[in-house]
């Protein structure tokens, strides 16, 4: 018989709760990352309409020239940015940049990897990302 | 393929993603408004330019191969199993050629004048 | 001899320990036995767990041995976090109920106690020991020496008890049973990094598989959780720097 591993499963996985804002930053890099996907296959479908000519794409663009899709595409701006931002903080991290330098622990133990550069760059990627959409929200609803 | 090319695959696509997808982007923003740069000329006008239409190519693909992977990561993680990780593995490769030769058949026939 | 206290009369103050029991022997469904416990500001949870065995239920089983954070036993999830129980004070959890759980991503044995043989069995698979040919003591080898700084980049490795909490809190752990886990690649770079050893192509290409080290994304929850100040996750990331070139 095959044992219960008592995996905390993926509602323990997407709780972006309990660890702080790098576990937070982990959830959001995920469903950004999901979001951008279907935007990017989304996207692809919805400018090779220009193949069948002028009528099909300007009613495709009426389409996506509507509230929604324009509070769709703020969030893609969103998303993209906090994706990017986030993904370069990662990047360092992952070559071993950024992570603070082993020492010998001492009590209370704080983790030196968990340290204000990358809680600092994970608000600041957030912050970016909200002022990358109030931008995008000008930009679109201002034409 | 070992993990670590694939993962490099993964880092070195975001990177040329992200300096190509913010020349996109200021296209769309810096030449004329917003709006004006969708119209159907405008947008046809910039497929026929071959540099941006080679830039769009290699958008397409540096951001499927990225997004495909990305998610093979997380659905191998979400669940386990030989066949199961194979399916993924082989799902999110089909996926991924599926939408490049769909997106580049786009490119092509708009810069070539095929619409 | 002198007559034992009562723990109530002692204390003033007392909190609700809500205990997950389960025996997947007979059932696999748990469910929470309550006891009002006494407690002190020095109170450990351990020690409400052993006051409840004591005086109110013999049968809860927990594991535990040094009561001093040093044998890695008697890790669980204290409020839905993963923590020593003797390593965690009632008064610091500001709550006035306690709910301990064993530990998520290892099978339950019995109420609080888990099997941790699928961590030690990862932990073997990082060859946790020095590799060098001119490691065996004969008569004419001297012992190896590192100056403090070779020391300094590993010795925080080295402090891991095998508690496995890291494990249990990482949020790839909680879905992916193939993945090695935090405990195991923080100690496949505590030998990487140490000066001595000359094993660091066999380590790197065991963690470079699909469940290896790039399964990690940097979360840091182990570290939030580690009792011991490993930061496993300053280690996986020192780790990955090798595999991606920025490391010799
Ligand atoms: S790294 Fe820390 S949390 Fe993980 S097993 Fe070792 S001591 Fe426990």
């Amino acid at each position: 018989m095959k044992r219960n591993e008592n995996r905390e499963g993926i509602k323990g996985m997407a709780n972006p709760g309990r660890y702080g804002i790098e576990r937070v930053s982990y959830w959001l890099m995920r469903i950004t990352g999901l979001g951008l996907l279907a935007y990017l296959i989304g996207h692809i479908y919805e400018t090779s309409s220009i193949l069948n000519g002028k009528s099909v794409w300007d009613s495709m663009l009426q389409l996506t020239q509507t509230t929604q899709g324009h509070i769709i595409l703020t969030l893609v701006i969103g998303m993209c940015v906090f994706h990017t931002a986030n993904g370069i903080r990662l990047m360092f991290a992952h070559g071993g940049f950024g992570v603070g330098k082993p020492t010998r622990p001492d009590y209370p133990y704080i983790p030196n990897s968990q340290n204000m550069k990358n809680k600092l760059c994970i608000y600041a990627s957030i912050g970016v990302a909200a002022l990358a959409m109030m931008y995008g929200l000008s930009v679109l609803f201002g034409e | 393929m070992r993990e670590s090319i694939i993962m490099k695959i993964h880092y070195g696509t975001a990177l040329g993603a992200v300096v190509l997808v913010a020349v996109h982007v200021l296209f769309r923003i810096t030449m004329m408004s917003y709006g004006d740069s969708l119209q159907y000329e405008n947008v046809i006008a910039n497929y026929k330019f071959v540099p941006y239409a080679i830039m769009l190519e290699l958008i397409l693909v540096l951001l499927s191969v990225h997004g495909f992977n990305g998610l093979r990561v997380i659905l191998i993680e979400l669940k386990q199993g030989r066949s199961y990780e194979k399916a993924v593995t082989y799902g999110c490769l089909a996926a991924m050629a599926i939408l490049i030769a769909y997106g580049s058949r786009t490119i092509l026939m708009t810069s070539m004048g095929m619409t | 001899m002198a007559e034992e206290q009562s723990p109530t009369e002692a204390s003033s103050k007392t909190v609700t320990l809500r205990i997950a029991k389960s025996n997947p022997e007979h059932d696999s469904a748990s469910q929470f036995a309550e006891f009002k416990v006494p407690y002190e500001r020095w109170t450990t949870v351990l020690d409400a767990i052993l006051d409840v065995k004591k005086h109110m239920d013999h049968s809860v089983a927990v594991r535990y041995s040094c009561r001093q954070a040093s044998c890695g036993s008697c890790g669980m999830k204290i409020n839905g976090r993963p923590g020593l129980a003797c390593f965690t004070k009632i008064s610091e959890l500001n709550s006035d109920v306690v709910t301990v759980e064993p530990m998520n991503n290892y099978p339950i044995v019995r109420d609080l106690v888990v099997d941790l043989e699928g961590m030690f069995s990862t932990h073997k698979k990082m060859k946790p020991f020095i590799i060098n040919e001119e490691s065996e003591v004969t008569a004419n080898t001297k012992e190896f020496l590192q100056t403090p700084e070779q020391v300094e980049e590993y010795i925080q490795f080295s402090n891991c008890i095998k508690c496995g909490l890291c494990n249990s809190a990482c949020p790839t752990m909680a879905t992916d049973s193939s993945f090695l886990g935090p405990q195991a690649l923080t100690q496949a770079y505590r030998y990487v990094a140490d000066n001595r050893d000359k094993g660091k192509n066999e380590r790197l290409k065991i963690i470079d598989e699909s469940h290896g080290i790039w399964r990690c994304h940097f979360a840091g929850s182990c570290s939030q959780v580690c009792p011991k100040g490993v930061d496993p996750a300053m280690g996986i990331q020192m780790l990955r720097g090798y595999l991606l070139g920025f490391k010799k």
